[in-house]
């Protein structure tokens, strides 16, 4: 990897700018003189709004990337995707069941996939997107919500999609469904909801609250901590 | 992949390693954790704080950054600005759309209010996303809401307000259901029963969490709901100046159009503050794990209107930062990795701090490590940082650990060339969490009425200093509280006619206090941008 001292070419948008290598796109971007609105969030990776596709001089493949993990290289032809109009269902998770019908009721448009794999090779999380889909049609919702969970919706898959699948959104309702209806109960939960709401708990979070600062100090050093 | 030089100190972290599997750290006393923290951590640094000249917290210190835009001046001249004209007339103002703005905005929908959320960036752009080790509940037997306040004043020094953090432990497992019944996906066993992890400064295993994408999916989730539901929302509309009427009550906002730079005027019966935390201005030079709009806007928007802050001069540094490779320094390295058994090395291989301890003390005895006892590895830029031995957690729990709870850290560190379960990680503290903020009562009112917060931008629970897992509990405690008591509100309040009376009178405050050449506040945005020569450079 390249240390900081030189610079390199890159093209945003298709202008030439000349910046230090080693920075992130990100970081380049800044360095041009942009100051970003769209197409930077949390910049570390966990929100997708930094969505980037880019290609070099040299080589014309697509290639897909979050601008704040990805190191610019000589060359980079770049430009950022901050919005796709991505389409969404609208449905009430109380009124629906984890089945594949209901998937495919909410997205019909997911039996006109390709099979093209476009959609895995733009994520730049290196998710098995296309899996996800024809999981998705064959109804596995657990299969989905496993293979899908790293998914920071960027939506670069949408936008690549030649049939206008929405794969995120999909994959979202999946793990919502595996979540609310496929999860195993935690028992312990109930009870516990149920004892706090029953005042179980009451009377001693009282005597805590109303205790000298000496005798919590006291307390707090006797805990017993369990074993990790 | 790790520069020659680093290896070294690798080798001797490696050639450590079993002895140290088998080695606990002993816990400092109350004592020893205060005078290191007096020492070295950079609450402490005292050119990093000055005293407030004005407004509600008159004489408390602040950070620099902030104290400057808190004794900032506002956006809008009230002789300017026409707020006859209402582009949005609502019950509940929600201003920010991370987790608490989320929370907040369902629960005021639900109990009837029109709602509106408006967010500076996207919905879902908040701290939140970056949560990864997960969220506190105390709900299993051995386990009680009281033992899990007892941990909570502790880390927070015992200076929480009690009765926010009575409501924090009680309804903790009220919102693990909650969240599950939206379709969250919490990490479980075999049997149903959910897998729960020790944190820093817990004494029972009460950490919930989603891999170590427990943030992300919680917001996922919230703002698919908010979408299913049809709720209001404004994005890159940050809110620039809150509005009175002529009761003194707040009775809404003026936003900004980021990309058009539109004023819009909001008139709303009650306003709940969510705009979470404020690491973006770099106190004390520190990089931070926040996420780009972290700017503390809610804290000068509140402060202008007269409400109180409380702990302002104690931020949490989190103690493991990336510190290497540079690209990514400063992002989050989850506490997760501590709680599934790394320990933190010097570069002789030793151990200097139980991993476990409070964030506060183990960052402190981080910057010791490498200022004071000069045992820190520096890197060829001069960034200096201890390791964590990640490789470990495989050894003790089993291989496959680290690639089942930690997908997103192995992804991160994998695109830098480095494989965490072979090899360590560098570390050090990083800018991470305002521990306090607008104060507010157990429904998450401020003191003035019709104004409302949630979320990082509120303080009190957590004292002087946050332990893991009890932000994304308190952002969903009290957003929910905050927008049922919000909807509540607004039900008996019939609004006076609009003003920004406040801005008059902080104009007046701020001559009157002698005060000149102040930034307009709130910051809305960091500039990282590097300019030569600009037309605005140019212009006098």
């Amino acid at each position: 990897m390249a240390e900081v001292g030189e610079v390199i070419d890159i093209y945003i948008m298709g202008r030439h700018y000349q910046v230090p290598e080693g920075l992130t796109i990100i970081q380049a971007l800044e360095y041009a003189g942009y100051k970003l609105i769209r197409g930077v969030g949390c910049r570390a990776g966990f929100c997708g709004a930094c969505a980037t596709i880019y290609n070099n001089k040299n080589d014309p493949q697509l290639r897909y990337a979050l601008a704040c993990q990805t190191v610019v290289e000589p060359e980079m032809y770049l430009v950022q995707l901050p919005f796709f109009p991505a389409g969404k269902a609208f449905y009430d998770l109380e009124e629906i069941k984890p089945s594949g019908e209901v998937i495919l009721n909410l997205y019909p448009d997911i039996v006109k996939c390709l099979g093209c794999n476009s959609c895995t090779k733009s994520c730049p999380q290196d998710l098995e997107v296309m899996e996800c889909m024809s999981d998705a049609l064959r109804g596995d919702i657990a299969a989905v919500s496993i293979k899908s969970f790293d998914c920071v919706m960027c939506g670069l898959c949408a936008a690549r999609c030649p049939q206008g699948l929405v794969p995120y959104n999909i994959a979202l309702l999946c793990r919502r469904l595996y979540g609310r209806y496929l999860s195993l109960p935690s028992k312990h939960l109930q009870d516990k909801i149920e004892e706090i709401a029953a005042g179980e708990f009451d009377s001693e979070l009282e005597e805590l609250k109303n205790m000298s600062e000496d005798k919590l100090r006291q307390r707090y050093k006797e805990r017993t901590i369990e074993p990790p | 992949m790790y520069p020659t030089e680093m290896e070294k100190s690798i080798a001797k972290l490696e050639a450590t390693r079993e002895r140290r599997l088998k080695e606990t750290f002993p816990r400092l006393s109350l004592d020893e954790i205060e005078s290191f923290l007096e020492r070295f951590h950079p609450d402490f640094w005292a050119e990093g704080t000055r005293q407030l000249r004005v407004g509600p917290n008159k004489g408390d210190r602040a950070p620099k950054e902030l104290a400057d835009l808190l004794e900032g001046k506002s956006y809008i001249d009230p002789e300017q600005i026409d707020l006859g004209k209402l582009d949005y007339d609502v019950d509940v103002l929600v201003i920010g759309g991370g987790g608490a703005g989320a929370s907040a905005a369902l629960l005021a929908q639900e109990n009837g209010a029109s709602t509106l959320l408006v967010t500076k960036l996207r919905l879902g752009d908040a701290n939140t996303v970056g949560a990864q080790a997960g969220t506190q509940a105390a709900d299993r037997p051995d386990d009680s809401p009281a033992i899990h306040y007892l941990d909570t004043m502790g880390g927070g020094g015992f200076h929480n307000i009690p009765e926010l953090v009575e409501v924090l432990v009680k309804d903790a497992p009220l919102v693990i259901k909650w969240l599950e019944s939206l379709g969250v996906n919490w990490d479980k066993e075999p049997d149903g029963s959910m897998h729960e992890l020790p944190g820093g400064g817990t004494s029972r295993n009460r950490m919930h969490a989603a891999r170590d994408y427990t943030g992300l999916e919680e917001m996922r989730v919230l703002r698919d709901e908010i979408r299913n539901r049809e709720l209001n929302v404004l994005e890159f509309s940050p809110a620039v100046e809150l509005l009175l009427d002529s009761n003194g009550r707040v009775a809404g906002a003026i936003l900004l159009n980021l990309e058009t730079n539109e004023l819009s005027v909001v008139r709303a019966k009650a306003v709940i503050l969510a705009t979470g935390g404020s690491g973006r201005l770099h106190y004390q030079g520190f990089p931070t794990t926040n996420h780009y709009g972290a700017t503390g806007d809610g804290l000068v928007l509140a402060y202008r209107v007269g409400a109180k802050l409380i702990f302002m001069d104690t931020m949490q540094y989190h103690p493991t930062g990336v510190a290497y490779p540079r690209q990514i320094l400063g992002q989050l390295v989850t506490e997760k990795v501590r709680t599934l058994g790394a320990q933190l090395v010097n570069t002789d291989g030793e151990q200097f701090i139980n991993p476990l301890e409070t964030r506060d003390i183990v960052a402190a005895c981080i910057i010791r490590e490498c200022q004071e006892r000069q045992k820190g590895v520096v890197t060829s830029n001069g960034q200096c940082g201890v390791w964590l031995d990640s490789p470990m957690i495989d050894i003790i729990r089993g291989r496959g650990t680290i690639a089942r709870e930690l997908p997103a850290m192995v992804r991160q560190f994998t695109r830098f060339d480095i494989d965490i379960t072979h090899k360590p990680i560098l570390v050090y503290p990083t800018l991470h969490y305002q521990n306090g903020g607008i104060r507010i009562d157990a429904s998450g009112a401020t003191g003035i009425p019709g104004l409302f917060a949630a979320g990082e931008c509120e303080g009190g629970v957590h004292g002087r200093n946050r332990l893991i897992g009890n932000s994304t509990l308190d952002i969903f405690v009290f957003g929910r509280r905050a927008g049922k008591a919000a909807a509540q509100w607004g039900k008996g309040v019939k609004l006076g006619s609009l003003s920004l009376e406040h801005v008059r009178r902080w104009q007046e405050e701020t001559a009157r206090a002698g005060l000149s050449s102040r930034p307009a506040s709130p910051r809305l945005l960091p500039d990282y941008t590097r300019h030569e020569q600009t037309l605005a450079s140019l212009a006098t």
